[in-house]
């Protein structure tokens, strides 16, 4: 490797690691400090340790609930997703049928539509089938823009497998389905991380249809974050605590798809 | 979609199928409720009354809409054109193999997982001159910054929030697609004495393709209908040098509550977004063929 | 166009305790310049990483190549001028094919006008002429391979090109066009030539030397005929050949060999000490002979298959199989019949140990 370049690469790594931390270190420090505190002067470190904000929220149901929620209703839609966006993809990657272009381009549409267009009509539609303030619900909302998104990227990915892998597994004597599960996926499994991957992220991060769809049993923790102002104004504390604390969740996942995302194709290993 | 030659099977419209519904399911039925309201005007539940294309025409000829379309056009751009080389070149900056691998795909994901009204919270402290630690260490410079009083700072400080936010987004599609090359392709470019620059530039952005073409669509649609962070962050302020379409839209329907025009709003916003995509889709086809076709140079 | 000589051995860790440690066992090579060449083995033999040792994209554990006396073992592929050709295409999909020709002389810094001529040239050769101009990545895979071939051959003073299975991915009706073409080549440059296969066929036809090699080992290096007639180990007698070389176990006291339940006189001069060996004779060299002339034994068969250009008899006797290769038409036998076959004959080989010895 060239050495020089090698340095400078890794020195703007190193740059941009310092700038996508800093602001989280900085929630991360404000979390263990005091609403006192913060208000009262700056410091680089907490003065009183405290982990008294992470207290509040691990134990008050009103606060941990939220997380609970998030996390059901953004398992079910990534699984849903998955599962209906995975022979769609097929379908478009290896054949041609009538209107084929037509469907994949009014798929991309739906992920282009400002979610706040859908509000009044989710609304009003989950109202009148009695799913409002459910976990299925939102789950079933976030397919909106979720699955486009996984047929989309699952497509491109199946499109780099030659198809003689496909025939040869036919000539070989697999049925459709027990060639998809056990050779096709296996080799798109980089493709298949990073669809689960941004199903995840999209769905747990979004907060307008989530928290217009849901009011006591099913408010995922971003609609809880924003009731944080009490009289005696903005407690910056635990809004900080409960900041950190979404942040868990998403790296966890991205702990167990990285493998996915970092592995290459493998050719012709069928 | 990939355009070499494939096999007519319409059966391939069963694994489609419960794809279709899905959607369908999220996506049809709430349109068709939405192209009923834009064409009635509600004055109460029980009352209404058929306009026609009342709405739009007025909706066309409002400035205040005219002034937050650009804004939000100039917006977008600036967002792409920042996004993206920093994007390929984070990508191309990440380790491939390896624990260092890990750790920089886990630092660098994680400004995509925050819940949307948490990075603006985030962003509101940080600069903040008070208790933020960027508003300190400006003031600290000698800038009079503040993002709630000063258009061009407020401005600034929602395009750095987004870049930290979304740039990641960039970066993973792209590191993907690079580590999908095979290595014969480096072994043969040394072999033919490539300087680094032409690999990058005849084997890796070529190969990466694909992937940037998702990114950049994915950014131009999802920064075109930005509303949480902006709004955490600024209000739309100071005054409505940040107010974006997707507030816009949001404050004409909730402060007004007139469903009708909200609604014909609505649809005019979703055909803008769907315009522009679709013509960014094709220039960007029409680049790639032609780099192909003339060779670089 | 370079002499290669190699003198290594390759082991997967620091401290190699035994045989399975190595992906090469030692080995002492040489491969001369002009010459074609075929690495040939089945798959994990380690013939690709020799194959990339020499090119470069791998050092060696221990010892060295030399390119015409000059050690390069610590040389970028570039430094050492080689060529390789992938089993994959290779080339670089924005350019032309005659952008993708030009690449490599663009970065030596040749004057426009001769890289026009040398692209030319070599384009002519390859019968890429008239597509010069055209999109490199909408050519079909066997154009692509010969674009990947011609971006090696394009150096005027490329050391050797190096050929990792190129013809995986080609159609079957084209495999032998490109073939031929790659032996037109080598008659016309001159160049020294090196090709890693699994396929026998494509290695005998295309190389003057073939290296056979398993499992780490290079068990012999000799020409096709070399191989065929007097195999040095007993896998590159099974592996040569369809179907490859008989083999009957037996023992010999000096003067007969004792093998299925039969005694076979040895020949006057053929030195084979008292113990145990394997007898190995090709299916081409068994004929059949009447009944119990010295030599012959008596086999049941169990199979005549007619192949249309021959017949391919097997016949067991005391559960060894051995195979014939006959003419057509040369026999009436049909299955369960008895068949003498003369088993010893200028071409029987003896194996101890799986290493020839007579």
């Amino acid at each position: 490797m060239n050495k020089p370049k090698f340095q400078k690469r890794s020195l703007f790594m190193l740059a941009y690691v310092v700038f996508a931390l800093l602001p989280i270190y900085w929630m991360v420090n404000m979390s263990f400090k005091t609403n006192n505190e913060i208000l009262a002067g700056f410091t680089l470190f907490p003065n009183h340790f405290t982990l008294e904000n992470y207290k509040t929220i691990l134990t008050d149901p009103a606060w941990y609930s939220g997380y609970i929620n998030s996390l059901i209703y953004v398992g079910i839609n990534t699984v849903i997703s998955l599962l209906v966006a995975l022979p769609a993809a097929y379908a478009f990657s290896r054949y041609t049928f009538l209107g084929d272009k037509h469907v994949f381009f009014w798929l991309l549409t739906n992920r282009m539509t400002p979610p706040a267009v859908f509000l009044l009509p989710f609304f009003q539609l989950y109202t009148s089938v009695g799913l409002m303030d459910t976990h299925i619900a939102v789950a079933l909302v976030h397919l909106l823009f979720n699955v486009p998104l996984a047929v989309w990227i699952l497509e491109g990915f199946m499109s780099g497998i030659p198809r003689e892998i496909d025939e040869t597994a036919y000539i070989d004597g697999y049925t459709f389905p027990h060639f998809f599960v056990r050779i096709f996926i296996p080799l798109i499994k980089a493709g298949v991380g990073v669809a689960a991957f941004f199903c995840f992220m999209f769905s747990w991060v979004e907060l307008l249809l989530a928290r217009t769809l849901t009011s006591v049993n099913a408010k995922p923790i971003a609609a809880t974050m924003t009731r944080t102002v009490s009289a005696s104004g903005m407690d910056w504390a635990t809004l900080a605590a409960a900041g950190v604390l979404t942040i868990v969740p998403g790296a966890i996942v991205i702990w167990f798809v990285r493998n996915y995302i970092a592995k290459g194709f493998a050719m012709g290993r069928v | 979609m990939s355009t070499t030659t494939k096999p007519v099977n319409q059966k391939a419209w069963f694994l489609i199928l419960p794809m279709l519904l899905c959607v369908a399911f999220s996506a049809v039925l709430p349109l068709m409720v939405v192209v009923n309201y834009s064409v009635q005007d509600i004055i109460s539940p029980e009352r209404r009354v058929f306009v026609g294309t009342e709405w739009f025409a007025a909706i066309m000829r409002d400035e205040e809409l005219h002034g937050a379309l650009l804004r939000q056009i100039t917006y977008s751009f600036a967002v792409l054109a920042v996004e993206l080389p920093l994007g390929i070149l984070l990508a191309l900056s990440m380790p491939a193999k390896g624990w260092k691998s890990s750790a920089a795909l886990v630092i660098v994901s994680l400004s995509l997982l925050i819940p949307w009204n948490v990075v603006g919270t985030i962003w509101q402290i940080f600069g903040r001159t008070d208790i933020g630690l960027m508003g300190a260490a400006l003031q600290g410079m000698g800038i009079e910054y503040s993002y709630t009083g000063n258009a061009l700072h407020a401005w600034l400080t929602v395009l750095l929030m987004d870049v930290w936010h979304w740039t990641p987004l960039v970066a993973l599609l792209g590191y993907a697609g690079l580590r999908s090359i095979p290595d014969a392709y480096y072994q043969a470019a040394s072999i033919d004495g490539a300087s680094k620059l032409d690999v990058f530039w005849y084997v890796q952005l070529p190969k990466m393709r694909g992937v940037l073409m998702i990114a950049v669509l994915l950014r131009f649609m999802d920064s075109f209908m930005i509303y949480t962070e902006p709004f955490v962050l600024t209000g739309g302020g100071p005054g409505n040098s940040t107010t974006f379409l997707s507030q816009f839209l949001t404050q004409k329907a909730v402060g007004q509550f007139d469903l009708g025009p909200a609604a014909a709003f609505s649809l005019i916003y979703f055909l803008i977004i769907l315009l522009m995509c679709f013509v960014l889709y094709n220039w960007m086809q029409r680049v790639g063929t032609q780099a192909k076709e003339a060779g670089h140079e | 166009m370079a002499r290669i000589e190699l003198d290594l051995a390759h082991a997967y860790r620091p401290k190699p305790q035994q045989d399975s440690d190595y992906a090469l066992l030692p080995l002492k090579m040489t491969f001369e310049d002009g010459g074609a060449y075929a690495l040939l083995g089945p798959s994990g033999c380690g013939k690709t990483t020799l194959l990339n040792i020499m090119s470069g994209l791998v050092t060696p554990s221990q010892g060295g190549v030399k390119f015409d006396g000059q050690d390069v073992t610590q040389r970028t592929p570039q430094q050492r001028n080689i060529a390789q050709v992938f089993q994959f295409p290779v080339i670089y999909d924005t350019m032309t094919v005659a952008e993708n020709l030009a690449f490599p002389l663009r970065n030596r810094k040749m004057p426009a006008a001769q890289i026009k001529q040398r692209v030319g040239a070599i384009a002519d050769m390859l019968e890429l002429g008239d597509q010069l101009n055209q999109r490199a990545a909408n050519l079909a895979a066997d154009a692509k391979q010969k674009i990947s071939l011609g971006r090696g051959l394009v150096r005027p003073d490329v050391s050797a090109v190096l050929f990792d299975e190129p013809l995986t991915v080609i159609d079957p009706h084209l495999k032998w066009q490109l073939r031929r073409k790659l032996k037109q080549i080598h008659h016309e440059l001159k160049l020294t030539l090196i090709y890693v296969t699994h396929d026998q066929v494509e290695a005998l036809t295309f190389a003057d030397q073939v290296v056979v090699m398993t499992r780490g080992r290079a068990v012999q290096v000799g020409s096709a005929t070399d191989l065929f007639e007097r195999p040095r180990h007993t896998f590159v007698g099974h592996f040569i050949g369809s179907p490859g070389m008989n083999f009957l176990a037996g023992r010999s006291d000096g003067a007969v060999f004792e093998t299925v339940g039969a005694s076979l006189p040895l020949a006057a001069g053929l030195a084979l000490p008292s113990g145990n060996y394997k007898l190995g004779v090709r299916p081409e060299y068994l004929t059949l002979a009447p009944a119990n002339v010295p030599g012959a034994l008596a086999m049941e068969v169990r199979q005549v298959q007619d192949v249309g250009t021959h017949v391919i008899l097997s016949a067991v006797r005391e559960g060894a199989l051995l195979k014939a290769r006959l003419a057509p038409d040369s026999t009436q036998l049909k299955v369960g019949d008895t068949a003498w076959l003369q088993v010893m004959g200028a071409h029987t080989c003896f194996y101890k140990d799986d290493e020839i010895v007579a």
